[in-house]
C-alpha cells in the first residue's frame, strides 16, 4: 500500500517540448485518483513517469516514503493497464496473468492458485486456455485488469483502459473497475480523457491542461466550485455557457440581456462587488437553464431563438442562440458540442415545447452563475 | 407453372455462373502449373539424367526425353560418385557448417537487430545504415582481404598440451564464424523487432522482465517469421558457397559440398556422376526448405500479433 507523490515535477522530452509544468500531487493511500484533460496535455506522460517509463527531467517522485526518480519500472512495485491491453499474443490468458508471477520466481503451485484466484474475481476462468485474439475486448480488458491484480501491488495505473471498448461495456467495466478498486483498497491513478469517467470513478479528480495541473478535488467540488472557466467547461456535459457580461451594481450585462443579481450571489462571491462595472465571465450551466414556461416564478429570463433540439426523453437539449459575446474555454472537445450558429445550450425538462425557429423565454438560476475574472480566468469568490 | 420457369432460370444463371468461376480457377492453376513447370525442369532433368549412363544421357539432351526416366536406367552413377569423391563426408561436413553458421546467426544477429530496435543511443541510426551499407560489399570484393585477416588469427590447437599458433586455414571454424554476423540478417530481425508494439516491451518492463527477458520471453515468440526468413537466406549461401571454402580449406576431409563438384572435371569428365552428385546435395536443402517453410507458414498463422 502506498501513497504517491509528485513534487514539483517537470518533464521535457528529448526534443524540447515540455509535457508537464510543474506539477505537485499527492495522492493517498488507497485513493483512487482520476487524470483527466483533453488530449495532449500530459496524463499518458505524468502516468508513465510514475510507471518508470519516462525519465522525470526535475522534481521529484515519491512512492511510499521511497524517492523513485531513478528506480526501475519492475522495482517500483506498480501494475499497469494500457489503453490497448498489451496482452502478450503468444500466450494464453493463464499465461498472461501469471507472465510477472513467473519472472519473480514464484513457486509453481502458488502461480496457479493466484491465477485462478484472479480469474475467479474477473470471471475469466472459462477463457484461462485462450490466446488474447479469441477474446472479446471486454474480455481482454479484464485479462489486462487480471495481470495487475494478481501481483497484488501497491498501485494500479491505468491509462484509458476502457477506451477501446463499446459504449455499454464502457458503462459496466466502470463500475467493475471501481467495485474491484474498492475491494482491492489499493491506491489507482486512472487516466481518462472522459470527464463522466472522471466525475463516476475518482475518489478526486485532478484536471490537467496543456501541462498544467489546473485543479485537483472531489467531483463535486470540481462541479460546484471550478477554480477557472477551462475546469468549468471541462466538467459537466454538455459544457458550462461562457459569456463576456459586465458588472453593474447588483445585476450583471450579458450582451443585451440584463440578470439582476440576489444577495446570495454576493454572499457566496463577495469578492464580486470588487468588479463594479467591470468585465467578467459569467458561466451558466445547461442544467440551471430552463424553458421559463414550466418556471412560473423565475427569477430571471432570456430571449432568443430556438436552434436545435435534442430529445433524449429523459431530458431534450435546447441550442439557442444569445445575443452575448461567448467565451471559449480552451477545451477543444466543447466546439463539437455546439450546433453552427448557436452559442448557448440548455438541458430542459422533456415537457418543454421548445421548437426550431421558434422564440422562446428562458428561465435562469441566478444564484448558480458563476464569475470568473476576464484576465486571469479564476473564479471570483472572496 | 411461372415460378418454376423462373427458378429454372434461376438456377441456371448460377450454374453459368459457377461455371465462370471454375473456369477462373482452372486457369489460374494451369498458370501455376506452368510455373511450377519452369522451375521444375531443371530439378527433373538433373534427377533423371542422374539415372542413365554417360552415352544416353548425352543423346538425350537433345530432346524431351532428357526429361523421361526410360531406357538404362540403373544407380550406377551413384556408385561412382562415392569412388570419385567422399561424398557423405562432404555433406555431412557442410551440414555441420551451414546449420552451425546458420544457429549461431540465428542467435548473435537477432541479439543485434533487438539492440538496434530497442535501445536508443547516439549514432544509433548511422550504425545501423553502416551495417547496411556492407550488404553492396559482394563476398568477392572481401575474400582476398578477409583471407588476410584469417592467416594471422590465433588459434589455440591441442597439440602435445595447449599450444597457441598463428591462422585458421584448414579448419571448420574458418568456414563458419566469418559469416555467423550477418548484415541482412541484422537488418531484417531490427525491421521485424521494430515493428512488435512496444506496449508489449512496457508491459514486461513493468511485469519486471529485463530486456534479456523481453528479447526471449516477448520478441522470439513473436518473430517466427523472422527466424524462418533468416534461416533460408542465410543456409542458402553458405552450402552453396565454393570461392571461400576453396580459399581456406586444402585438407579433403573438412571440404564441403561445393568444392566436390570440381572433382568431377578433373580427368574425363563424368555427366551422370555429376547429375547424382548434384541430386544428392541437392536432397538436403530441399529437407531444409520443407521444414522451415512448415514452421513459417506455421508462426504467421499463429502468432496473432494483430491480437
Ligand atoms: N516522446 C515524445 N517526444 C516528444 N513529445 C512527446 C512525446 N510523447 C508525448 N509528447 C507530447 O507531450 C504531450 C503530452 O502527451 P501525452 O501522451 O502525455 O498526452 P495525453 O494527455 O496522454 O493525450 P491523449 O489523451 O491523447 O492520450 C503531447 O503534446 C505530445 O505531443
Ligand atoms: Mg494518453
Amino acid at each position: 500500500m502506498a501513497e504517491i507523490s509528485f513534487e514539483e515535477i517537470n518533464k521535457v522530452y528529448p526534443n524540447g517540448f515540455q509535457a508537464i509544468h510543474n506539477l505537485s500531487l499527492d495522492i493517498a493511500d488507497k485513493e483512487f485518483l482520476v487524470l483527466v484533460g483533453p488530449s495532449g496535455c500530459g496524463k499518458s506522460t505524468a502516468l508513465r513517469m510514475i510507471a518508470g517509463l519516462e525519465e522525470i527531467t526535475s522534481g521529484k517522485l515519491r512512492i511510499g516514503d521511497r524517492v523513485v526518480n531513478d528506480v526501475e519500472p519492475k522495482q517500483r512495485d506498480i501494475a499497469m493497464v494500457f489503453q490497448n491491453y498489451a496482452l502478450y499474443p503468444h500466450m494464453t490468458v493463464e499465461q498472461n496473468i501469471g507472465f510477472s508471477l513467473r519472472l519473480s520466481k514464484v513457486p509453481k503451485a502458488e502461480i496457479k492458485d493466484r491465477v485462478a484466484e484472479a480469474a475467479r474475481i474477473l470471471e475469466l476462468t472459462e477463457q484461462l486456455d485462450k490466446r488474447p485474439n479469441q477474446l472479446s475486448g471486454g474480455q481482454r480488458q479484464r485479462v489486462a485488469m487480471g495481470r495487475a491484480i494478481v501481483r497484488e501491488p501497491s498501485a494500479f495505473l491505468m491509462d484509458e483502459p476502457l477506451s477501446n471498448l463499446d459504449a455499454k461495456l464502457r458503462v459496466q467495466m466502470r463500475a467493475e473497475i471501481a467495485r474491484l478498486q474498492h475491494d482491492l483498497e489499493v491506491t489507482t491513478v486512472y487516466v481518462t480523457h472522459d470527464q463522466v469517467e472522471a466525475m463516476t470513478m475518482g475518489d478526486r479528480v485532478a484536471v490537467l491542461k496543456d501541462g498544467y495541473l489546473q485543479q485537483v478535488d472531489t467531483p463535486q467540488n470540481l462541479y460546484d466550485r471550478p477554480e477557472n472557466v477551462f475546469v468549468a467547461a471541462f466538467i459537466g456535459s454538455p459544457s458550462m455557457n461562457l459569456f463576456e457580461g459586465r458588472i453593474d451594481g447588483s445585476a450583471v450585462w450579458i450582451g443585451d440581456h440584463q440578470i439582476g443579481l440576489p444577495h446570495v450571489v454576493f454572499d457566496r462571491r463577495p469578492g464580486l462587488q470588487d468588479y463594479d462595472g467591470l468585465s467578467v465571465i459569467v458561466g451558466v450551466r445547461p442544467e440551471d437553464l430552463e424553458d421559463a414556461a414550466l418556471v412560473p416564478d423565475a427569477e430571471a429570463t432570456v430571449s432568443s431563438t430556438v436552434n436545435l433540439v435534442e430529445a433524449l426523453g429523459s431530458e431534450i437539449i435546447v441550442h439557442f442562440n444569445l445575443s452575448a459575446a461567448p467565451v471559449d474555454a480552451g477545451d477543444p472537445d466543447a466546439v463539437e458540442e455546439i450546433s453552427a450558429d448557436a452559442n448557448a445550450v440548455g438541458r430542459f425538462d422533456p415537457r418543454s415545447r421548445a421548437a426550431v425557429d421558434q422564440p422562446i423565454d428562458i428561465a435562469v438560476e441566478v444564484a448558480s452563475l458563476h464569475f470568473f475574472d476576464m484576465e486571469t480566468r479564476l473564479s471570483i469568490w472572496d | 407453372m411461372k415460378a418454376a420457369k423462373s427458378r429454372h432460370r434461376a438456377t441456371t444463371r448460377i450454374a453459368t455462373s459457377h461455371n465462370k468461376a471454375a473456369m477462373l480457377l482452372a486457369s489460374r492453376y494451369l498458370l501455376l502449373c506452368i510455373f511450377a513447370a519452369f522451375f521444375l525442369f531443371p530439378i527433373v532433368f538433373m534427377v533423371v539424367s542422374s539415372l542413365k549412363p554417360d552415352d544416353q544421357l548425352l543423346r538425350d539432351t537433345s530432346s524431351l526425353r532428357a526429361f523421361i526416366p526410360y531406357g538404362d536406367i540403373s544407380l550406377d552413377n551413384y556408385k561412382g560418385v562415392f569412388d570419385r569423391v567422399p561424398a557423405g563426408r562432404f555433406i555431412l561436413n557442410s551440414i555441420a557448417i551451414s546449420s552451425l553458421t546458420v544457429g549461431l546467426g540465428l542467435i548473435v544477429n537477432s541479439m543485434a537487430g533487438f539492440a538496434l530496435s530497442r535501445v536508443r543511443f547516439r549514432g544509433q541510426k548511422v550504425l545501423l545504415s553502416l551495417i547496411i551499407a556492407t550488404l553492396i560489399l559482394p563476398l568477392e570484393a572481401i575474400a582476398i582481404p578477409l583471407l588476410m585477416v584469417v592467416t594471422e588469427l590465433p588459434a589455440i590447437s591441442v597439440g602435445d598440451g595447449l599450444e597457441i599458433t598463428r591462422g585458421w586455414l584448414n579448419t571448420y571454424h574458418v568456414q563458419i564464424l566469418p559469416f555467423v554476423a550477418n548484415a541482412l540478417s541484422i537488418f531484417l530481425f531490427a525491421q521485424y523487432f521494430g515493428s512488435i508494439p512496444k506496449e508489449l516491451d512496457e508491459a514486461a518492463l513493468i511485469d519486471g522482465a529485463s530486456w534479456f527477458q523481453i528479447y526471449r520471453k516477448v520478441a522470439i515468440p513473436l518473430s517466427g517469421p523472422a527466424f524462418a526468413t533468416v534461416a533460408i537466406l542465410t543456409f542458402l549461401p553458405i552450402w552453396n558457397g565454393y570461392l571461400w571454402p576453396l580459399l581456406v580449406v586444402q585438407q579433403e576431409d573438412i571440404r564441403p559440398v561445393m568444392l566436390g563438384v570440381a572433382y568431377f572435371f578433373q580427368l574425363n569428365v563424368a555427366w551422370g556422376e555429376i547429375m547424382a552428385y548434384l541430386t544428392l546435395i541437392t536432397i538436403p536443402v530441399l529437407l531444409m526448405f520443407l521444414a522451415f517453410q512448415r514452421a513459417f507458414i506455421e508462426s504467421v498463422a499463429s502468432s496473432g500479433v494483430k491480437g
